[in-house]
């Protein structure tokens, strides 16, 4: 490696400006402008963050999702705040009392509204129309959600994470998972309660949320003398995997126009 | 082939009106109506706290049912000593769905010997006792006969045990039993017994399997439960301690421990589990399942929540 003495440098040309490559178009595409292109394909900024509903959307019932989700903030925001004193801090203070009760009633209301919104989308038929992840996810997000409140009932450090836990070993250690998630390991569950299992329910309540935004809110059934009852060319069919290869196919056709 | 129109599975997507919506003004406002019912609820119902029972209240509180509890740990006839996996190996335990006991198969994976855990450990970090560390030496060394012997006629005679400062058991052949219990007894009441099952290598400890164990062999915190509505039969399951809701979302898991054969079967967790399982595969799957998702058409519970729509479409033309 030859040295370079101050000399070359001074007589050194400035290095001239790089110009845009003239076959931009024929790169091929990466990784991150799929990402965007699929991303805004399924879920346009009309569709994320709507200001307008079909006419139809006119009920108590579509309130308790949103309802559900403001609960879970609550439980989040108040979980956080426990996290911030510490595990002993609640039964020390009143402050820290009253943060656990808010806790407590947040994760009491965050239930109590995810069951009516459970139902509300049963009798709606809401998986109807290419919404059956929509349903799937909603419910991988119930199953978890009851998981992360069963670890906080063993979190409390008090007579009933004691009653509890040595009560719920035998359903647990029945099903062979007690040998690797151990319900008496207060350190184990309050780990799952506070990092693990609100992780997964945040990834299944976003997904869930995601496709509530690109599918849209569920039609009503058609009525037999007021509407369409056959299948039309005016009506969608689910089949995800044809559904998902059609899009993909136009984008590509759109792109190479 | 274009398949068939299915009512529960097909729709027809509205190219009808809008209506004005703001999504972000839907959550903020959601947001507020649920913390300000969330601080309502907490003002006026707090939330529950009720002191764990420790070894040391406990044996303060029923040093007979402690010391009762501890003479089954150590001679291996408690229900922690026969529990089989994943604590220890029992012939015979496990439960079982049909042919199958997924947790003999998984086998121990928290090893705990109750006599050593619960009871001759603990005893041998005390220091300066001659006598007990005697007692302990002739009970290790000798045969699994004798100690059986000593165990046995100790138990038979300690539930009519008194306690008024001291332990009172009636006289017996219990050779170094009797002041290993009494001893076990002091121990649990000063506290150190709690400290000696959390002991870990390291300062710092987070698992409270064995104290927990051991607590839940004896019959004192099952009466206290019971006191407060908390069995299996009460519904416990999803009750908590006070006048509060508890976990109300378990009512369908905790129902399954009431009704035939479940309430009764040796198996009753696991098959309790098997269904619950079941029961959330079903919920999951309602949208492929024929039948299942048909019920909100055929219940037409759906017209009274599009009541509004339906009343906005035009008549019917005759």
């Amino acid at each position: 490696m030859s040295a370079v003495t101050k000399a070359d440098t001074a007589v050194r040309a400035p290095a001239p400006e790089v110009e845009p490559s003239s076959d931009v178009a024929n790169w091929s595409p990466t990784w991150t402008g799929r990402l965007r292109s699929a991303g805004l394909r399924r879920l346009p900024p009309e569709k994320l963050l709507p200001d307008s509903q079909p006419a139809y959307v006119q009920s108590a019932v579509y309130l308790f999702g949103a309802l559900t989700l403001s609960a879970f903030g609550v439980v989040v925001l108040s979980g956080m705040v426990l996290a911030i004193e510490g595990a002993n801090w609640w039964h020390v203070s009143n402050a820290g009392l009253f943060v656990n009760s808010i806790h407590l009633w947040g994760t009491e209301l965050f239930f109590f509204f995810m069951v009516l919104h459970l139902w509300g989308k049963f009798f709606m038929a809401a998986w109807r129309g290419r919404r059956r992840a929509t349903w799937i996810t909603g419910v991988l997000a119930f199953v978890v959600s009851i998981a992360t409140a069963f670890t906080g009932y063993l979190s409390q450090q008090n007579f009933d994470s004691e009653w509890i836990s040595t009560q719920a070993k035998d359903g647990i250690n029945a099903t062979g998972a007690g040998a690797f998630w151990n319900v008496l390991n207060f350190g184990q569950m309050l780990l799952w309660h506070v990092v693990l299992l609100p992780l997964v329910v945040a990834v299944f309540v976003g997904i869930h949320v995601l496709l509530v935004r690109r599918r849209g809110v569920v039609p009503p059934f058609a009525l037999a003398a007021r509407g369409a009852t056959g299948w039309s060319d005016t009506t969608e069919r689910e089949d995800l995997t044809k559904d998902e290869a059609a899009e993909a196919t136009s984008t590509e056709e759109v792109a190479s126009k | 082939m274009s398949k068939r129109f299915n009512p529960d599975r097909d729709v027809a997507e509205w190219h009808g009106p809008a209506i004005r919506y703001d999504l972000l003004k839907e959550v903020t406002v959601g947001f507020a109506v649920v913390l300000v019912l969330a601080l309502v609820f907490a003002v006026v119902f707090s939330s529950p706290d009720e002191s764990a029972i420790t070894l040391q209240s406990w044996s303060k509180a029923a040093p007979v049912d402690f010391v009762q509890t501890a003479i089954t740990e150590l001679d291996g006839t408690s229900a922690s000593a026969t529990y089989g996996a994943p604590y220890n190996h029992t012939p015979g335990t496990g439960q079982q769905l049909g042919p199958i006991s997924i947790e003999r198969a998984i086998g121990v994976h928290i090893p705990l010997d109750t006599s050593r855990a619960f009871v001759i450990d603990p005893l041998e970090t005390l220091p300066r006792q001659p006598a007990l560390t005697s007692a302990i030496r002739q009970y290790k060394s000798a045969p699994a006969k004798q100690q059986t012997a000593w165990t046995s006629a100790y138990e038979k005679v300690v539930g009519k045990a008194t306690f008024n400062g001291a332990l009172h058991v009636a006289p017996g052949s219990y050779g170094p039993v009797a002041p290993m219990m009494t001893a076990l007894l002091g121990m649990a009441r000063s506290g150190a017994l709690d400290g000696a099952l959390t002991k870990t290598p390291q300062l710092y400890g987070t698992d409270y399997t064995k104290p927990l164990l051991f607590i839940a062999d004896g019959t004192y915190m099952g009466n206290v439960a019971q006191s407060r509505n908390l069995l299996g039969n009460q519904w416990g399951m999803m009750n908590e301690t006070g006048q509060y809701p508890g976990q109300a979302w378990l009512w369908l898991y905790t129902l399954w421990y009431q009704v035939p054969p479940m309430n009764s079967s040796s198996n009753g967790d696991v098959e309790v589990w098997a269904i619950m399982m079941g029961l959330t595969v079903l919920l999951a799957l309602v949208p492929f399942i024929p039948g299942l998702r048909s019920i909100p058409r055929w219940t037409r519970i759906y017209r009274l929540i599009w009541r509004r729509h339906y009343r906005s479409l035009p008549p019917v033309s005759s």
